[in-house]
């Protein structure tokens, strides 16, 4: 575990980026399967109630119509539909198709299958479905009564006094607001399904293959073996493609009962509520210090939303147990099941909802003590964590404060709210912080030389964008000393070595230590082959004499390259296979990454609309693999946490139980224009323990804290505490000056 | 790179290849249109097939990155499924099918269009650009070289619709100042949030004044 990196400090382009510039890359419904047909999904215009009847019979008629599914006939011919009554598969998915109950608007009720895309929207128009309505629930305000404990075992975690905030010298009570926000990914949920006996090819947008071919093999109840699912480029996720959804199941099916290939490609509305999204959720945070600044209580309580038919829970009030040193912790998560469909994580999932309310309470704290926010959290730094009494094995939260403050000219900033002013516009500085796990699972890697000297690396990771591929390809590089023109990457494949669901911020940890290790095995054959056919005196020299470096295996000043080595040995190639996971370090020390997000916003005196003007952004994710690609996958997050801070809002129309902003027209996520120059700066040092490779993994951190900063920098640019998300310049409303 | 092969030009029964039989098809679809129950009643009998069939060719000659393409179009269909779907260059990309993200962008007749808001049929003898048109054999575009160079991507489904909205945008004289670019770029979404490097790119191919 000491052996670290020192990787090559140029930067690399991605693995697939000539691909992808070139319009190479292909998505999953871009692959030519000659037959093809296409599957149009008709949604549920009702939020709650049944199908009374459903007319498919013009649809059916209609030019070039294949076949029209619904429950009416598809239930009995999925094997494991007919295994039990429960409405869910495999954790989250509720079976499509599956009888006459519709469980909220948008639900998909019905496919038509037709030769053509155009053919299949219009047949779809035809089909009529007659409802019985019952009264449906969506908001969140009016049921939060009704909220449930995520499961009959929870227990709410309590460290020590319960709302000892209260007997503090000093402590603030809030609320906070967050709607869902939809992951709205580029590309829509895509898919082709296609069956060639009892064997399925599945062209998927999917994070994990190896989930998914475990789903679509459950539903035909079919070994695993005949499920290939592909997926070697994915349009963006962020969540939304943690495991399959009934638009996937239904594409599936259909492609069975037609014996048609089919691809089905949602529509831009169909995306907010077929493929999950980041729930609803009420805060509540109270929090108290000493005069001095010493915290004595934090009690953090959540209510989230969730569908009828699934308890989905997330990690929302985790982060308060351990960011920061505290005798007295008390949280409460609850359940709040309406009449909607199911969320699903998206990018730093509820950490990032939980961290938002507790970072903008910790601001609050810091002004009612008169202290400065970094100096608030600074003083109640913890170096144990104090969930689990576990050392970090590696925390370099403080170095991210310092150099972030810098960056951004912290000590520039009058704390008064409303006293600074730039170019006529009210100037805010806002910081907030960001922690979330940092896993390890298991991966297996191979690591293939052939003849010629190439090096094939594979693994079936996904790659939803940050760069999986130059992150593999990078370890290789710097295992085998190479600049990396004969290095090449495979993944998104089940037929690949298996690699776990690209999520949680976990990948680079994983399979860059699968890679690693495979590459190690693999020089340590061929260590072993140059004893056989390159060194004739029958001596032993030990491994760490060899030396690899651009293309050759050197001892003793003897440079043999990998060509002739393999030539000599009489071999096609070399390759091994191993599989990489943590061990016991995992009970040893508490492993985090974290990042700290600094903001400067103008707000017009006005109008109120907000600009941001600067964003800094400090992280400790331990060694940075392929900094080009780290610091894109930052900014991404910080995007996204300017959208989750000041215009994204899922609004639903609560007399229909319909969203009424299904659309980028009226679902804003932030475009070009929003977008001020970002600033990464990565502390970059290893972690010692965490794998081989000492990487902790940024993808939640990128976004985690950085809507408390904005929240918290509005407040220092107008005296006015906005706690309901997004920040809208109706919210604001700075009438005087 | 691309193993997309070239579609054959399609060459079957022409059914309306002239202007007149264009006329014919009009004033027959009109009077369909007018009537929609004979629609319905053709459907039932299972007319509808060779009905369809009818309407649905219409004849297109079109320019697709310098290749000249006779086929058939049904009027419904858009210009990002045409080229998707029928042409096989999936380089353009659908993202909302409603012109509001931008992945769609192709060029026509040299002007950024958001392929999924007009219709095939509307392109006749026109000349249209894709992403897989930019390229000089292996070389990239500079704006493909540019978007490599600064990681303006992610995911890169976006990409396509990015850099093509990137050149007209120099060449629109838009490019004038990082401000002015992502004014002029806001209509191309990235989810991913690349626009500080998609910015970067721009500056970039815009200060080496190369003609694009």
């Amino acid at each position: 575990m000491e052996n670290l990196l020192n990787l090559a400090a140029e930067d690399t382009d991605r693995t697939d980026g000539i691909l992808k510039v070139t319009g190479g890359a292909k998505y999953s419904a871009e692959y030519q399967i000659p037959g093809i047909t296409y599957g149009v999904l008709v949604p549920s215009t009702i939020a709650k109630g049944k199908i009374n009847s459903l007319d498919t019979k013009a649809a059916e008629n209609a030019p070039g119509v294949i076949k029209v599914l619904s429950h009416l006939n598809v239930n009995n011919s999925v094997p494991r539909y007919a295994k039990d009554q429960a409405l869910i598969i495999d954790r989250n998915i509720n079976k499509v198709f599956y009888n006459d109950q519709i469980l909220f608007a948008g639900q998909p009720i019905a496919m038509v299958i037709a030769d053509t895309y155009e053919r299949a929207v219009y047949a779809a128009s035809l089909i009529k479905a007659v409802y019985q309505k019952a009264p449906h629930q969506t908001n969140l305000e009016l049921n939060i009564a009704n909220a449930v404990a995520p499961n009959p075992n929870a227990k709410d975690y309590v460290r020590n006094q319960i709302d000892a905030y209260k007997d503090a010298e000093v402590f603030i009570e809030a609320e906070y607001d967050q709607p869902n926000h939809i992951h709205n990914p580029m590309e829509l949920g895509s898919i082709i399904a296609h069956w060639e006996g009892d064997g399925l090819t599945v062209y998927d947008k999917t994070q994990g293959v190896f989930s998914s071919q475990r789903h679509y093999a459950s539903l035909y109840e079919i070994d695993s073996k005949k499920v290939r699912v592909i997926a070697p480029h994915v349009g963006g996720a962020f969540g939304m493609a943690l495991h399959s959804w009934p638009y996937q199941d239904a594409t599936v099916i259909a492609a069975k009962i037609t014996n048609r290939p089919v691809k089905t490609m949602l529509t831009r509305i169909q995306m907010f509520t077929m493929v999950g999204y980041r729930p609803e959720t009420k805060q509540f945070v109270g929090i108290g210090a000493s005069k001095e600044g010493i915290l004595q209580g934090i009690t953090h309580k959540a209510w989230a939303v969730t569908s009828s038919f699934d308890n989905f829970t997330e990690g929302t009030v985790r982060p308060s147990q351990f960011m920061y040193k505290c005798p007295n912790v008390n949280t409460i998560y609850r359940l709040v099941k309406m009449d909607v469909s199911n969320p699903i994580w998206m990018r730093g999932p509820g950490e990032a909802t939980g961290m938002y309310a507790l970072e903008c309470a910790m601001d609050e704290l810091a002004y009612k003590l008169n202290m400065d926010p970094i100096e608030l959290r600074l003083k109640n730094y913890a170096v144990i964590n104090p969930e689990n009494e576990l050392p970090w094995s590696s925390k370099f939260l403080d170095e991210c404060y310092e150099i972030g403050a810098k960056k951004i000219g912290w000590s520039n900033r009058n704390p008064k709210p409303a006293s600074m002013k730039e170019n006529g516009m009210l100037v805010g500085y806002g910081v907030g912080s960001g922690v979330f796990n940092a896993g390890r699972s298991s991966a297996t890697a191979r690591a293939t030389l052939d003849e010629t000297g190439k090096l094939t690396i594979q693994s079936a990771a996904s790659d939803i964008g940050p760069g999986t591929g130059i992150m593999m390809k990078k370890v290789a590089m710097d295992s085998f000393q190479t600049e990396g023109k004969e290095v090449f990457v495979e993944l998104g494949d089940t037929n690949l070595p298996p690699a776990p669901t690209q999520g949680g911020s976990n990948t680079t940890s994983t399979v860059g230590s699968a890679v690693y290790d495979a590459c190690t095995a693999l020089k340590e054959k061929m260590v072993q082959v140059y004893h056989q056919f390159i060194v004739t005196d029958g001596q032993q020299h030990a491994y760490e004499n060899f030396t690899f470096k651009n293309g050759a295996i050197i001892l003793g000043g003897k440079s043999t390259s990998y060509t002739d080595l393999i030539k000599k040995a009489g071999l096609k190639e070399l390759t091994v296979t191993r599989e990489s996971k943590a061990g016991n370090e995992r009970q040893k020390y508490a492993f985090n990454s974290f990042a700290v997000h600094f903001v400067k916003l103008h707000i017009h005196p006005f109008t109120g609309m907000v600009k941001v003007v600067q964003v800094v952004s400090a992280v400790d994710a331990g060694k940075i693999i392929s900094e080009k690609q780290a610091r894109s996958q930052m900014i991404g997050g910080v995007v996204g946490g300017i959208g989750m801070a000041l215009t994204e809002e899922g609004i639903y129309d609560h007399r229909f139980g319909v969203y009424a902003n299904n659309n980028f027209a009226d679902y804003h996520v932030p475009v070009h224009a929003d977008i001020p120059p970002i600033d990464i700066l990565f502390v970059n040092k290893p972690d010692p323990y965490i794998n081989p490779i000492g990487a902790k993994g940024l993808g939640e951190v990128s976004i985690i804290g950085l809507a408390p900063a904005i929240a918290n920098a509005v407040f220092h640019a107008t005296g006015k505490r906005v706690r309901d998300l997004p920040i809208t310049l109706d919210k604001i409303t700075v009438w005087e000056s | 790179m691309s193993d997309q092969k070239q579609p054959e030009t399609q060459e079957k029964e022409l059914i309306c290849s002239s202007r007149r039989g264009f006329l014919k098809a009009t004033t027959a679809l009109t009077a369909i249109a007018l009537s929609p129950s004979l629609i319905t009643k053709a459907a039932l009998q299972h007319a509808d097939e060779r009905l369809a069939a009818f309407f649905e060719k219409i004849p297109l000659n079109i320019e697709v990155n310098g290749k000249a393409y006779q086929m058939e179009t049904e009027p419904r269909e858009t210009l990002l499924d045409f080229v998707r779907e029928r042409l096989h260059l999936t380089g353009t990309k659908k993202g909302c099918d409603h012109g509001q993200c931008g992945a769609c962008t192709v060029h026509v007749d040299g002007i950024r269009v958001n392929s999924c808001l007009t219709l095939a049929v509307m392109q006749e003898g026109k000349k249209i650009t894709t992403i897989e048109g930019i390229a000089n054999g292996d070389k990239l575009h500079p704006m493909q070289e540019a978007f490599l160079k600064n990681d303006g991507f992610q995911c890169g489904y976006c990409t396509p619709g990015q850099i093509m909205s990137a050149i007209a945008c120099i060449n629109e004289g838009h490019a004038n100042s990082p401000t002015e670019i992502r004014e002029f770029m806001s209509g191309n979404i990235c989810r991913c949030g690349a626009y500080p490097n998609i910015v970067d790119a721009i500056v970039e191919v815009k200060n080496g004044g190369m003609k694009l």
